[in-house]
């Protein structure tokens, strides 16, 4: 490999299929309405995502990383349909997310399937693998003749590195990683050609995750898919993304290239997220110090809702909401929602991971 | 290291639970030694035992769990045979704990501060107002803004972060010897993580506390630990300075397991993979419990049961390391040639 970071040249080229317009979602949190009567509450609502968009190209793999409560499942959700956006609007293949309930819907729904975190949860106990991995096909009227089904299982199982024998079997009888290649295997039975995949190897230790991030990246390869890939944990996005989005409190404050994330972090939240990874090469650097954590979703902050834990906030950056703006820099181009980038204040080269 | 006297040692300690279809071994005789004030990062996946060497230490096992046999000395002192209550007594005033849900070690009906201050008199016999001062003086100690309001509050009154900062300082508030710190931060956000790890880091080297750091996560151990246990099946892999553990691994499955972390520096396509997963205590292969998994075994691993043999500055428990024996044996053959020496391992076939 050479000296800079591989760039996929689906991010450049590919052609946008996932289109995400100011997708937000709002819950409604307020205590019971006898409650708000006498007691005098008011109605709360929860924005756990507002206004994300992004563009995701075929063959790529887009990123959301950010710490809980940020919202980067709420948009995992959003974006295959399990949640109605609030407001905003999703495009797959130029047709917009709401139709999906229509029968032309349909056949666009074959090609989004998503991948969940919990293998244990995510599969029925009582049905067997043949039935799980084979659901998608009957739901979706693929196929019908039970041996064409017993086929397409068979090639499943194989794809995902599981013997045609395990399909007799029932989940509990698997490792958690075993698992969650069952449930890839069900995600691919209708051919897909996106996968939401959200936290799929949190639950999993990390020689059986190195297992199922290799068998992720070798079915991207295989069969050209196209991955939103949700996690909380930077190294596992480092070794599979294309390109990262960064999530504060509802919003991506920060989105580019891998390259430009990790060689050269905008924001400050950025930083401050990369600087406080554990350390394997214990190169012994200095931690900034990151007082503060997560404020509630409940109540933001006014203005940037990160500013009560930036070191460069001044009275803009409490009073006035940023915006995603394109900002240029050494390593690259990246999209980044901070006043103190725009105007400059940010002199500090700030923690960078040495790219080999 | 070595030099010190020890002020924890642990000699062949079996942990077995008795079950209806057999015993199962889920400790399988470990001997390791802690010195005052020294970090030991004990890792493993789940259920290689990690925990459970840790909650044998402490003396919380829950029955039909049961110490089998090996002896834990604290101080020279034996305390894996001593009745409760006089265990309750070396818990707490010798040994803190740290547990990786902060809600559940605390009480949920009493304020943190009386909490503190409980633990305080009961194993420093010191008065009540003198006791509270000492209580708001942790809270301080603990990064806790505003101690003196705090110590009034509830533990649902606290944040994640925050409690955990509270968990620490009940931990430390007998000032204890030695703390058994089990996941502290595996429940919490890595902005959180951060913060934590440096926090017991800190007071630890301050007091002179010894740490017995349990966790599957590599990068705190890195941070953390001055040497590294590392567990599979109940068994003791690999022990030694977090150093060579980390850049210079000597067992396979160490090797493989540092193999398998994505890493921020080098640029991989695929990640080190060990096939399989690890054994359930039901059946622990013979010979090395590796062995099925292990891309260098041969047939001395699967009759025999390799101990911790000297492997260059570490200890490891792999035929591969027997120089007595080994290098004269025709076994060793062409594999000793494979024998992984650095941190990198061709990746084993898909």
């Amino acid at each position: 490999m050479s000296a800079v970071l591989r760039e996929n040249p689906a991010t450049l080229t590919g052609d946008v299929i996932v289109k995400a317009r100011d997708i937000a979602r709002f819950f409604d949190v307020s205590p019971p309405w006898l409650n708000r009567v006498l007691e005098g509450k008011r109605h709360q609502i929860l924005r756990a995502v507002d206004g994300v968009s992004f563009d995701i190209r075929r063959g790529e793999t887009l990123s959301l990383v950010g710490e809980s409560g940020c919202g980067k499942s709420t948009v995992a959700r959003l974006l295959v349909g399990l949640y109605v956006p609030t407001r905003g609007e999703v495009e797959f293949f130029g047709h917009n997310l709401r139709e999906m309930n229509t029968a032309a819907g349909r056949s666009l729904r074959q090609k989004l399937q998503m991948i969940f975190q919990d293998p244990y949860a995510s599969l029925n106990p009582r049905w067997r693998v043949a039935d799980i991995v084979a659901e998608p096909l009957r739901a979706h009227g693929l196929l019908s003749d039970p041996q064409a089904i017993d086929k397409r299982v068979d090639e499943l199982l194989l794809q995902v590195k599981l013997a045609p024998a395990d399909k007799a079997k029932y989940p509990h009888q698997f490792s958690g990683g075993q698992r969650q290649r069952i449930s890839i295997a069900r995600a691919l039975a209708t051919h897909p050609e996106f996968l939401v995949c959200d936290e799929p190897t949190s639950a999993l230790d990390v020689s059986v995750q190195a297992q199922v991030l290799n068998l992720m990246k070798d079915l991207q390869r295989d069969l050209g898919l196209t991955y939103l890939f949700i996690s909380h944990n930077l190294a596992v996005v480092h070794h599979i993304s294309d390109r990262v989005g960064v999530m504060y409190l509802g919003r991506i404050v920060e989105l580019a290239s891998r390259r430009a994330i990790f060689s050269a972090p905008q924001h400050p939240y950025t930083r401050m997220l990369l600087d406080a990874i554990p350390d394997l090469a214990m190169t012994g650097r200095a931690r900034t110090p990151v007082a503060g954590e997560v404020p509630n979703p409940l109540n933001p902050p006014s203005g940037c809702t990160f500013n009560p834990r930036c070191p460069y906030a001044n009275s803009r950056c409490r009073t006035e909401e940023p915006l995603l703006k394109l900002h240029r820099h050494a390593e690259g181009e990246t999209l980044v929602a901070c006043h103190a980038v725009e105007e400059g204040r940010i002199q500090d080269p700030g923690f960078r991971i040495q790219q080999k | 290291m070595a030099a010190a006297e020890p002020l924890l040692e642990v000699r062949n300690l079996r942990v077995e639970f008795p079950t209806r279809r057999g015993t199962l071994v889920a400790v399988d005789d470990i001997s390791f030694s802690i010195a005052p004030g020294e970090v030991l990062g004990v890792v493993g996946e789940s259920g290689a035992g990690k925990s459970l060497t840790g909650t044998a230490i402490i003396g919380l096992l829950e029955p039909p769990g049961r110490i089998a046999a090996g002896e834990i000395r604290l101080n020279g002192r034996r305390i894996d045979n001593l009745p409760p209550d006089q265990m309750r007594r070396v818990r707490g005033r010798e040994i803190g704990a740290v547990f990786q849900d902060p809600l559940t070690s605390l009480n949920p009906l009493y304020t943190v501060g009386r909490q503190l201050i409980e633990t305080i008199v009961t194993h420093l016999g010191v008065a009540a107002g003198e006791a509270r001062r000492r209580a708001i003086d942790l809270l301080a100690s603990t990064g806790i803004p505003a101690p003196e309001r705090r110590i009034d509050h509830f533990p649902h009154q606290f944040s994640g972060g925050m409690r955990q900062r509270v968990v620490i300082a009940l931990a430390l508030a007998a000032e204890p010897k030695l703390v058994v710190a089990d996941e502290p931060t595996t429940a919490l956000d890595v902005s959180i993580q951060a913060q934590i790890i440096s926090l017991l880091k800190r007071l630890c080297r301050e007091k002179q506390t010894a740490v017995m750091l349990v966790t599957h996560d590599m990068g705190v151990i890195a941070e953390t630990a001055d040497r590294v246990a590392v567990m599979y099946a109940g068994r003791l892999a690999e022990i030694g300075p977090v150093a060579d553990v980390v850049h210079r691994p000597q067992h396979p499955y160490t090797v493989g397991l540092m193999g398998s972390i994505p890493s921020f520096v080098k640029e991989t396509e695929r990640l080190t993979q060990i096939e399989g997963s690890m054994p359930r205590l039901t059946a622990i292969p013979s010979g090395c419990a590796f062995h099925p998994r292990c891309v260098h075994a041969f047939d001395r691993c699967r009759v025999e049961r390799p101990d911790l043999m000297p492997a260059g500055t570490s200890r490891a428990a792999c035929w591969l390391h027997d120089q007595v024996r080994g290098s004269r044996s025709e076994v060793r053959g062409d594999r000793a040639a494979g024998v992984p020496r650095t941190s990198h391992v061709a990746p084993s076939s898909r």
